[in-house]
């Protein structure tokens, strides 16, 4: 019979080595993520030491090549993304922030000088980074950004604001995207840079277990050498993005698995007017349907992760992931919950805390809204927004 | 100093265990297979005394197993042993404790050893028997139950957990050591030890190579088991309902009394 966590038996699709990384991984979130999480959403709270934690086991930038990074597969990376965002949609935000946006930045685009000086540090978790894209008034159309860096004899000053910016108040760097008499550049901004400073964003309901922040720089002077020198244009942040919204297709599977267990527990053992309401028909649509959504999701992260280690992965095909896993993992993280009853929404239980989770990550890393009109240009050659 | 450390693949502790009637043995077939978690212990003390010595230690795991489970062994590779050798014979099915004692001992004499870290108790058989066998087999001294093990100027000192506190004993090597479980958590296996592992070697022994033909598997054992039966199902409770919390209180002193408890 198979397996109700794993129906179609995807785990023999992975090898010996994937298997130990998941299981690594989930045994680290099981100890260390789980017993707290709860606590930490309700406080609003991310304990910064959970980096040298991450950087320990080394899903820091993992999938980056030299500088102490591992050099993992796309597969591997989804896989922790997995395991990670099944103990909180937050703590694989902040592994996504650091390795996929701010490491990948200086790792694509960065100097020489500033590979070394950072990326091993930022491997072991000791140095925390960001990514200052978005800001209040530009988030789907960031080419609008009012940053600006202008150049001041062999200086550039910068000055701006950025919003939203997962990891900002305690982080050591940020990596900021400006305009600039010569398009779109990006720095590599140390925090405690004169003109820097970060205020935390309160009273959210979404990824409580994650530090966002605004970021403002007024007359931030750097030498050209905190410039990313391989950056130009939109591009550049583009493709940062463009890395993490692959771990977020695995991410969100994760989190919706985390949501399917917890409810098919809870059906076997609820009883209700003398049976498990596991034996209602009603019940055991919601959970067919769950898990329908869950192993064709976690399939096409799996095909999407060997299509990138392959080298042939197109980013109007990343956008096909992220729309899709990310609604399905909504919707089960709903019917999740309406299986829960009323438990379905204290912290005692994952679920509410994946769903109100899940609101941010439809969001972030390019809407539901763009990666579909992406995908309706791919397929139409006629684009909806320029 | 040659560390070597001594793991059993067994089926996953959270799993369902199952005896088959026939061969009255464990079913390790359909099941996940790990590393006895017990051994974890011992192969994490021998990894933070290789880190203590430095210089050209090696920890080395030995493992007597089906050669199908090879690749559950991957996971010691990637805690950060140097190196595995796996015992590995269909003729060994079914051996007791002192046909596997033996079997492991003439092995372990082949890989050679400064000091043999041992968990001290595996999660399927609980016999808790196999260390003892095998430091006599292998003419070593034995120290069990260690929380703590220092080796300086050829001699080890342990600190040995008992009921009432601890005890300091030193001894010479080559030595056997079984760890407790307050020896220190098993470390998470990273990501760079997980790549890494595949490259590190293991090693393949048969009954043939150790020369143990005839005192191995079933036929070499010294003890059967006869028969096997479940623990007998648990009784039906006892329910009291008081009048009021004092006599609750008092109901439950009885019982507590009876059984002296209090």
């Amino acid at each position: 019979m198979p397996d109700a966590m794993d129906f179609l038996g995807i785990d023999a699709l992975l090898d010996d080595e994937e298997r130990l990384i998941r299981d690594t991984v989930r045994a680290f979130v099981r100890d260390r993520i789980t017993p707290n999480i709860g606590q930490w959403f309700e406080d609003g709270t991310l304990p910064r030491e959970i980096g040298r934690e991450l950087g320990a086991l080394g899903l820091l930038g993992m999938h980056l090549h030299g500088y102490d990074c591992p050099g993992a597969s796309a597969v591997a990376y989804g896989i922790a993304c997995m395991e990670l965002e099944a103990g909180d949609a937050g703590v694989r935000s902040f592994a996504s922030v650091q390795g996929s946006l701010a490491m990948f930045a200086i790792h694509r685009f960065g100097s020489e000088e500033q590979k070394r000086e950072w990326l091993p540090a930022m491997a072991r978790g000791e140095k925390i980074g960001c990514f200052g894209l978005t800001e209040p008034d530009f988030g789907s159309n960031p080419s609008g950004m009012r940053t600006t860096a202008r150049r001041d004899g062999s200086d550039w000053v910068i000055d701006g604001t950025k919003m939203w910016i997962t990891n900002g108040s305690f982080a050591d760097l940020a990596i900021v995207w400006a305009r600039s008499d010569e398009g779109i550049v990006g720095f590599v901004v140390p925090t405690d840079t004169k003109g820097f400073s970060s205020n935390l964003i309160h009273r959210k309901l979404s990824l409580r277990a994650s530090v966002t922040s605004e970021l403002v720089l007024e007359n931030v002077r750097l030498p050209d050498s905190a410039r990313l020198p391989g950056a130009h244009g939109l591009g550049g942040p583009l493709a940062c993005l463009n890395e993490a919204r692959f771990g977020i297709i695995w991410g969100v599977m994760g989190a919706a698995r985390s949501c399917y267990a917890t409810a098919l527990d809870y059906a076997k053992s609820r009883v209700q007017f003398d049976r498990p309401i596991g034996a209602f028909q009603l019940t055991q649509e919601k959970l067919v349907n769950m898990l329908l959504e869950l192993q064709k999701g976690t399939l096409l992260a799996l095909h999407l992760g060997r299509m990138k280690d392959e080298g042939r992965l197109h980013p109007t095909q990343v956008s096909f992931g992220k729309l899709n896993n990310v609604r399905e993992a909504l919707a089960i993280a709903r019917e999740a919950r309406s299986i829960l009853g009323a438990n379905g929404v204290t912290l005692e239980y994952p679920i509410i805390r994946h769903m109100n989770n899940l609101e941010s990550v439809l969001t972030y890393e390019g809407t539901s809204e763009i990666h579909l009109l992406v995908i309706g240009q791919a397929i139409t050659g006629l684009p909806a927004f320029t | 100093m040659k560390i070597v450390v001594t793991v059993k693949l067994v089926p996953d502790p959270n799993g369902e265990k199952k005896l088959d009637p026939a061969t009255k043995r464990l079913v390790r077939t359909g099941v996940e297979t790990v590393i006895n978690p017990y051994d974890e212990y011992a192969l994490e003390a021998a990894l933070q005394l290789k880190e203590r010595i430095g210089g050209d230690s090696t920890v080395t795991v030995f493992c007597m197993s089906p050669e199908s489970l090879k690749e559950s062994l991957r996971k010691a590779l990637a805690m950060g042993a140097d190196g595995a050798v796996m015992l590995s014979d269909s003729s060994l099915e079914g051996s007791d404790v002192w046909a596997s004692a033996h079997a492991m001992s003439l092995a372990l004499k082949r890989i050679g050893f400064d000091i043999l870290i041992v968990g001290g108790l595996t999660d399927d058989g609980s016999t808790g028997a196999v260390p003892g066998a095998l430091a006599e087999f292998l003419g070593v001294p034995c120290l069990t139950n260690v929380r703590k093990i220092e080796i300086a100027d050829g001699k080890v000192r342990v600190e040995r957990e008992t009921d009432g506190g601890y005890q300091e004993v030193t001894g010479s090597l080559p030595m056997l050591v079984t760890t407790a479980l307050t020896i220190g958590e098993p470390r998470y296996p990273s990501l760079k030890g997980i790549m890494g592992a595949k490259k590190k070697p293991i090693d393949m022994l048969s009954v043939a190579d150790i020369g143990a033909a005839d005192t191995v598997g079933s036929a070499g054992s010294k003890t059967e088991l006869l028969s096997f039966a479940p623990p007998p199902a648990r009784g039906a409770g006892q329910i009291v309902t008081p009048e009021d919390p004092a006599a609750g209180a008092a109901a439950i002193l009885a019982f507590l009394k009876d059984k002296k408890l209090v």
